[in-house]
């Protein structure tokens, strides 16, 4: 890699070269022997080379691509995910828009109803507790609010459904309210069909495109809108998810309270009173009736089933989430937050994040460098011991390297603690006093220790394969020049194996900085790195927004630090081998 | 609606009961996930064993991944393809899976079996059915154990959690959880909060001020393990001289491995774990499924399962019937965390408090441990 001498000067004339000197001719075109322009015959000839050589790598760029690229692209994309929220409560989310955040006031009670169909589908399709938990992360306890809520939203829709059902049984069947809302042999609302399939393919984040066996009726959904769109999104899910047969099934609570909410509607009054086709005579009844059915307070009637919703600080986070993408979760992983007020630094008592990129920095230096004292010496000796004894060697720094990892944690734990060998010994020889044994493991102390252990292969490998090639009598002459010992060394020798210090810290440091194992078990409160909250968060919390955004501040910061490197050492000056 | 459909749900499934169930078309394989080590142990022999004996042809395969269930179970759901058939999990774990729609709902009067004294399931388990997805199976304790030969000479044993907290009677090391769950409730208790006033007090900023200030009174005596296997070899080592841990853990440090190691049962959380099944499976595996969990889950098997471990099982018919430990021969019922004698002062860990503090604390917990 170090010099780059084109193979023209061994093999004479490439095609790059002979294109460059074709360009150079002033005197007209240099034709090939088929009387082409040579220019023009050369880059066919390398284009075809270069065709053949990309064949030849596509399957290993294919394979990299969807098994390596595709996936952590995917994962990283999460960090600005969001659409869960308009996913899950689309109406909601636009009713919500108008709503001012800085007052005190809550929304207008149009928000809430339009939560209490948007949420009581989202209850149906099982997606309302994700919302919350996705919620939570912002803002403590609205994880509980949702699934409460969800639990009471059929008890507001019987609200309706008992006036109705006591108005006329024909309300409880099933085949009835099909005969009404299925358009038949009549004209069907094909677009409300479609935009239903979307939102409920949206909210469950399948595709709906399956045959139900119903479409609404044109003529009902121009005089009962609310209801028709319900009752679709009810056929939708119970034919496409629960698999059942629509005609079958009695509609959602939700289908009777828009049904409750169309009819006190005075604009689609006409409508009604004009209508001819199934189930005329009975909506024309209730239409009679309406002075009978509830008029909800949807306000009240949330705040009754959970007092957060009569908090404004919810509705600020709702509204504020409500993005398909958001810079949030990259701002908590920084320690700040997002709030209606914009950006703002996260209480005292939560900042971490800053602090465990800080120190998962400078311990991983501290481990490279600690790996460089160590695995220098080892790997001169190495490659200065005649080829037998430098074998056997060699297996004893390979042999920790085909051990487990968790046995070699282990191990250090038995050594390092205060009840340990080291301690024991220390102590036997009188060195440490019993009450006061030294504290090596638990803190950065012990994540040092072992994870220098784990990787000084890592170090000693590229630094042993450099000093092989590092001629002898290089030394030699500058000794026989007059150099002392530490001169040839440090002025000959040592600027010969920097190639293997530049690559056996990049392996550890990159290696370092992503290990979250042995920090887990010997790093304590003081010597865990970010990479266990990333753990943390994908593995336990569940918050893959949060360590897709830590993730990518990782990644970020790797390939930032690289290419200072590049820019100061040189990458060329990185050797892995001879 | 409800009502009708779920009678003729109801109907359907006690006429296919016997049938479908029972003989039907069932898959020949199983994938069982579970912890590992002493407890997956005892779920071999207790259940896989005698439920093979009895259906030839079927095989079993362990995978030892329930630690990482929740989100091994939310990818492969994402990708289309989940390999698992029978998942034990922790109830907290199921309640989220059940939230995510990753886990099957049960109904569980229908699907498991009744009690050898013919209870409802539903009875037989009572309040153990934290979610309607899940199937429990033990009640298990997170508690403390103690060094007795390391406690200073006059110091009386300890009978209370708030030993943790007096480092001058009881100078030394100790070890609790990486986590802010049971910590905050125990530091609270331990500073005069009434135990019914727990989370009402955890809720406000200043009883969360409050828990920490009294953590931070023991903060540098404290190693915090995130392993259940970490306590138990602290103890044995001499590391620390009390701890926190599974209680099954320290019945093995106690009974199996003779160390000079005794319960503190004082203010134990009980928690639960039991089986759920992965949402959306083909039919014949969660043929195959419902019926090992049907098996698994009955009042003997629960009652096996406590030859080989300290944990209790989760039916109420279930508790005359536990016996002896299958190797050791001694008689397990004291060693239960729910045996009355151990149980005179307990909590239950609240699952719906936890699901919506547990980000925002543990934030908190992490920044106050980094500090």
């Amino acid at each position: 890699m170090t010099d780059a001498t084109g193979p023209d000067q061994v093999t004479g004339a490439t095609p790059d070269n002979a294109i460059r000197n074709a360009d150079r001719a002033d005197n007209g075109p240099v034709l090939a022997a088929d009387g082409t322009p040579l220019k023009r015959s050369l880059n066919r000839a390398l284009r075809r080379e270069k065709t053949r050589a990309l064949l030849l790598i596509a399957p290993l760029l294919l394979f990299i691509l969807i098994t390596f690229i595709a996936p952590i692209a995917d994962m990283l994309f999460r960090s600005v995910e969001n659409a869960i929220v308009e996913d899950t409560l689309p109406a909601t989310v636009e009713a919500l828009d108008e709503w001012d955040s800085a007052t005190e006031e809550l929304p207008s009670p149009d928000v809430f109803r339009a939560l209490f169909f948007d949420l009581f589908v989202a209850a149906e399709a099982k997606e309302h507790t994700q919302l919350g938990t996705r919620l939570n992360y912002e803002q403590t306890g609205i994880s509980s609010t949702f699934r409460s809520t969800g639990r009471g939203l059929d008890d507001i829709g019987e609200l309706y459904q008992d006036v109705f059902e006591d108005q006329n049984e024909l309300w409880e069947e099933a085949d009835f309210w099909y005969a009404m809302m299925n358009a038949g042999d009549g004209a069907a609302a094909g677009d409300l069909l479609a935009a239903e399939r979307a939102r409920m393919a949206a909210l469950t984040d399948e595709p709906k495109d399956g045959e139900i066996g119903f479409a609404p009726s044109a003529t009902i959904a121009s005089i009962l809108p609310r209801t028709t769109r319900e009752y679709t999104a009810f056929a939708i899910l119970t034919a496409l998810v629960e698999e059942d047969v629509v005609a079958e099934e009695e509609p959602w609570e939700a289908v009777f309270a828009a049904l409750g909410l169309d009819l006190q509607d005075q604009s689609l009054r006409a409508g009604i009173e004009g209508y001819s086709g199934p189930g005329a005579a009975e909506l024309q009844a209730a239409l009679a009736n309406v002075d009978s059915l509830p008029v909800v307070d949807y306000r009240a009637a949330f705040i009754e089933e959970d007092d957060d919703w009569g908090d404004p600080e919810v509705w600020r986070t709702l509204q504020t989430y409500s993005d398909r993408y958001t810079m949030g979760y990259f701002l908590n992983s920084i320690d700040l937050q997002l709030t209606p007020d914009g950006i703002q630094s996260r209480p005292e008592d939560e900042q971490i994040y800053i602090l465990l990129f800080q120190r998962t920095l400078i311990m991983s230096m501290a481990i490279t460098l600690s790996c460089i004292l160590l695995g220098y010496p080892i790997a001169f000796l190495l490659a200065n011991l005649p080829l037998r004894t430098a074998n056997v060697l060699m297996i004893l720094v390979l042999l920790p390297f085909w051990t487990s990892l968790l046995v070699r944690t282990s191990a250090w734990k038995v050594l390092l603690q205060q009840q340990g060998v080291i301690n024991d010994i220390l102590v036997w020889i009188g060195l440490v006093d019993d009450a006061n044994r030294l504290v090596m493991i638990n803190n950065q102390t012990g994540t040092i220790i072992a994870m220098t252990h784990i990787l000084l292969p890592f170090m000693i490998l590229p630094l042993y394969s450099v000093m092989k090639t590092i001629p002898p009598a290089y030394v030699r002459a500058a000794k026989s020049l007059g150099a002392t010992d530490w001169t040839a060394f440090w002025r000959v020798y040592f600027p010969n194996s920097v190639p293997g210090i530049g690559a056996g810290s990049i392996l550890v440091f990159i290696l370092a900085i992503g290990y979250y194992i042995t920090p887990e078990l010997v790093g304590g409160t003081t010597g865990v790195f970010i990479s266990n909250r990333i753990a943390y968060h994908i593995s336990s919390s569940l918050n893959w927004g949060l360590a897709a955004a830590l993730g990518s501040i990782l990644l970020a910061a790797v390939l930032i630090l690289y290419w200072t490197y590049d820019r100061i050492v040189g990458i060329d000056n990185v050797k892995l081998g001879g | 609606m409800k009502l009708t459909t779920s009678l003729l749900a109801t109907t359907a499934l006690a006429v296919s009961a016997g049938g479908a169930f029972a003989g039907g078309h069932m898959a020949d394989e199983m994938t069982l996930v579970s912890w590992g080590g002493a407890y997956q142990e005892s779920q071999q022999r207790a259940y896989v064993e005698p439920y093979l004996e009895m259906n030839p042809g079927v095989t079993a395969v362990w995978d030892s991944s329930s630690n990482e269930a929740v989100a091994k179970l939310r990818a492969m759901a994402e990708a289309g393809n989940v390999t698992w058939d029978v998942v034990d999990v922790v109830a907290s774990d199921a309640i989220r899976l059940c939230d995510e729609g990753l886990a099957m709902e049960i109904d569980h009067d229908e699907m498991l079996a009744q009690g050898d004294d013919g209870s409802d399931a539903s009875d037989d388990f009572g309040d153990l059915l934290v979610s309607d997805c899940f199937i429990p199976q033990i009640v298990y304790s997170t508690t403390a154990g103690y060094r007795s030969d390391l406690l200073p000479e006059g110091a009386p044993k300890p009978d209370s959690i708030c030993a943790f907290f007096d480092t001058e009677t009881y100078p030394g090391q100790r070890s609790l959880e990486r986590r802010p769950i049971n910590n905050m409730e125990w530091a609270l208790y331990c500073d005069g909060v009434a135990k019914e006033d727990i989370y009402d007090v955890l809720e406000t900023e200043e009883g969360q001020d409050r828990a920490f200030a009294k953590l931070d009174t023991i903060k540098d005596s404290v190693v915090w393990w995130s392993a259940g296997a970490d306590t138990p070899q602290l103890l044995a080592d001499g590391e620390v001289i009390m701890g926190t841990t599974y209680n099954g853990r320290l019945f093995s440090v106690i009974e199996e491995q003779n160390q000079p190691v005794e319960m503190l049962w004082d203010m134990q959380v009980f928690d639960l774990d039991g089986w759920i099944i992965p949402a959306d499976l083909p039919e014949d595996r969660l043929a195959r499924a419902m019926d090992f969990v049907r098996f698994a889950t009955d009042t003997q098997r629960l009652a096996d399962q406590a030859k080989y471990i300290s944990y209790g099982p989760a039916r109420a018919s279930s508790a005359p019937l536990v016996g002896q430990h299958a190797d050791l021969g001694i008689e397990m019922a004291p060693h239960m965390p729910t045996d009355p004698a151990n149980a005179t002062n307990t909590l239950l860990y609240n699952y719906e408090w936890w699901a919506d503090y547990r980000d925002d604390l543990d934030a908190k917990f992490q920044a106050w441990l980094a500090q």
